[in-house]
């Protein structure tokens, strides 16, 4: 069981407050997400979560109890930070088994345990070696394993595979994901990465500033951002955000199409513009054009096999279905 | 051309350390030569450097008069207690000024360090008062204890500087994986500080044993480590030099060779944050 609950919760350091009142619930078994820019207090909200940063004010409950006032040690929570935090003195092996020694477990049950988890994470092989001896894959699985052997009530991911390279980054992210399905426990991870938010969440947590723009499944924030912010911030290439006279005959301050809802022609649609930068990726090809009522080139998606020169005019058709309208404040109008 | 230059250069300061270190060895090679010298050769002028009839019979009189063990034996007890006693206190003061930091903390560190520059010589008197008073005096706790508070900036702020050098990640993870504070310092910060604390250990440990002011002049005859020791051969009943080198090699051969073994600890800890 892993219910975490968040009521009314603020964070201040000093006169500074970085957390404005905020409510949210995680379900028991959710994969959730907080993602934001740098410095929008998702990492500080994880942190208040773990109880490592007292709240200024408001109730942080776990599974229906209040845990504001508990130490770390005290929640049933297993965090994985983006350093790894591994006790560099100890054997993986010591490292696996210190959060079952600290709960005073049986030396033959946290025996089973540590071969369990090592198996799990393909670490059999590794548990006698010192963490500086590990690359950091490994390392990144000693902390993994480190947080599932004492079976936490929820998991708490600091930015875990920002330290990796890329290729590494995908098959971890497949490996916590897969974990995910196989514990069903909670996890929440933080993350700046929209990408790794949109692939491995249920439910995302999107954060600007403390606040919170938009809680929803990753569908949800795709097809139907609450405001500019999100619609800007989820899905890559981002989407194209265009306001002034061409937004108004919509009825509209702003008016948001992604990159694939946009048909590209030579001969007619209403918008006219001058093909820049092409980006071929080989399945698609992203094409940056400039028309004249934005400031900003539009990026539209068109198959891979497209080839377009520079300079060359083309016309854009925008889906009608698919075209995103935003009031003056930014907020989404149905 | 340039190696050349450079070859001359690291002869020369090669040459010129040598010539330090030894001018600050000489006393102590020089103490240690006189304390084998017959008395009247330890006074001979002009000074007699090698050739002198070697002689052990000054150790043979200084461990008849005193006794040796039991000086050494105080020795020990105060500047082993003091410093153990000194790293139990400094441990967690060290850790809540490095992981926990107030907006007051360089503010104590400093003031801390302040304390040392007070003359000790202006506290004696309230000090030896206060001795006499809870019956403290020629007593090795009470000297433990004014040996350790002497110590205790120093110790605070070599650990300080280790600490500084930890990730605090690494002591939330144990915080998460349930540790209590006492079981977070055992378990991984102790561990993880000990080459630090090893030479913060040995650097105190040498300080509490070379400290004079203090052990001389609260301690008579129970207490009394090996300063007093030494002390007690430069008497007014006339000057024996040789006897007195022969009290102090003994007193400092211990500390000697110790310091000898622990060479690279030393250096390592008073140079640790300087060159990272």
């Amino acid at each position: 069981m892993g219910r975490i609950q968040l009521k009314d919760v603020t964070k201040s350091f000093g006169d500074v407050q970085v957390i404005p009142p905020l409510n949210l619930t995680i379900e028991d078994g959710e994969f959730t997400v907080f993602v934001g820019p740098s410095g929008c207090g998702k990492s500080t909200l994880l942190r208040l979560i773990a109880g490592l940063e007292d709240i200024t004010s408001g109730v942080i409950e776990i599974n229906g109890e209040d845990a504001t006032d508990v130490v770390p040690a005290r929640r049933g929570l297993a965090m994985v930070f983006q350093s790894y935090a591994l006790y560099p003195h100890m054997s993986v092996r010591k490292n696996i088994a210190f959060p079952l020694r600290m709960a005073k477990m049986g030396q033959d049950e946290i025996d089973k345990r540590v071969t369990a988890a090592a198996e799990v994470l393909n670490l059999t092989d590794y548990l006698d070696r010192r963490p500086g001896q590990l690359s950091g894959g490994q390392r990144q699985r000693v902390a993994i394993g480190r947080a599932i052997v004492r079976e936490p009530a929820a998991f708490l991911f600091d930015e875990p595979l920002s330290n990796l390279d890329a290729a590494l980054r995908v098959g971890m992210r497949m490996e916590i994901s897969e974990l995910h399905k196989k514990l069903d426990t909670t996890m929440i991870y933080v993350t700046h990465d929209q990408v790794e938010a949109m692939t491995m969440a249920d439910k995302i947590v999107v954060l600007q500033a403390g606040n919170i723009e938009q809680v929803g499944s990753p569908l949800e924030l795709y097809q139907r951002p609450r405001n500019t912010f999100v619609a800007g911030f989820i899905g890559s290439p981002k989407m194209n955000l265009i306001s002034g006279a061409e937004a108004a005959k919509y009825d509209a301050a702003t008016i948001g199409i992604r990159p694939e809802h946009i048909d590209l022609s030579e001969t007619e649609g209403p918008w006219k513009g001058v093909v820049g930068v092409s980006e071929h990726l080989g399945s698609d090809t992203f094409f940056h054009i400039q028309c004249d009522f934005s400031d900003e080139p539009l990026t539209v998606r068109a198959s891979g096999e497209l080839t377009l020169e520079y300079g060359a005019t083309v016309h854009l058709t925008p889906r009608a279905e698919y075209l995103h309208r935003f009031d003056a404040e930014g907020l989404r109008i149905e | 051309m340039a190696r050349a230059v450079t070859t001359k250069r690291k002869t020369l300061t090669t040459a010129l350390a040598w010539a330090i270190g030894l001018l600050i060895f000489f006393p102590i090679l020089w103490t240690i030569l006189t304390s084998f010298k017959t008395e009247a050769q330890a006074i001979a002028n002009p000074p007699i450097f090698l050739n002198f009839d070697w002689t052990l019979e000054n150790y043979a009189i200084v461990q008849e008069r005193s006794d040796y063990m039991r000086f050494l034996w105080n020795s020990v007890i105060l500047a082993g207690g003091s410093t153990l006693l000194g790293i139990i206190i400094a441990v967690p003061a060290a850790w809540s000024m490095a992981f926990v930091p107030s907006k007051r903390t360089k503010d104590i560190l400093l003031w801390m360090l302040s304390t040392k520059m007070l003359p000790a010589v202006g506290v004696l008197y309230p000090i030896y008062l206060l001795f006499i008073e809870l019956g403290l005096l020629d007593s090795r706790a009470g000297l433990v204890i004014v040996l350790m508070l002497i110590n205790l900036p120093i110790i605070v702020w070599m650990l300080y500087t280790y600490f500084r050098e930890i990730p605090g990640e690494i002591l939330e993870a144990a915080r998460m994986d349930g540790a209590t504070l006492k079981e977070e310092l055992l378990y991984i910060l102790t561990p993880m500080a000990i080459p630090g604390i090893a030479s913060t250990v040995l650097l105190n440990f040498i300080l509490a044993w070379n400290e004079a002011f203090w052990t001389l002049n609260l301690t008579a005859v129970d207490a009394a480590p090996l300063t007093a020791f030494i002390a007690s051969y430069s008497s007014p009943e006339g000057l024996f030099f040789a006897k007195l080198s022969a009290a102090s090699t003994m007193a400092i051969a211990p500390i000697l060779i110790l310091g000898w073994f622990s060479q690279k600890q030393l250096v390592r800890g008073l140079t640790f944050g300087a060159v990272k």
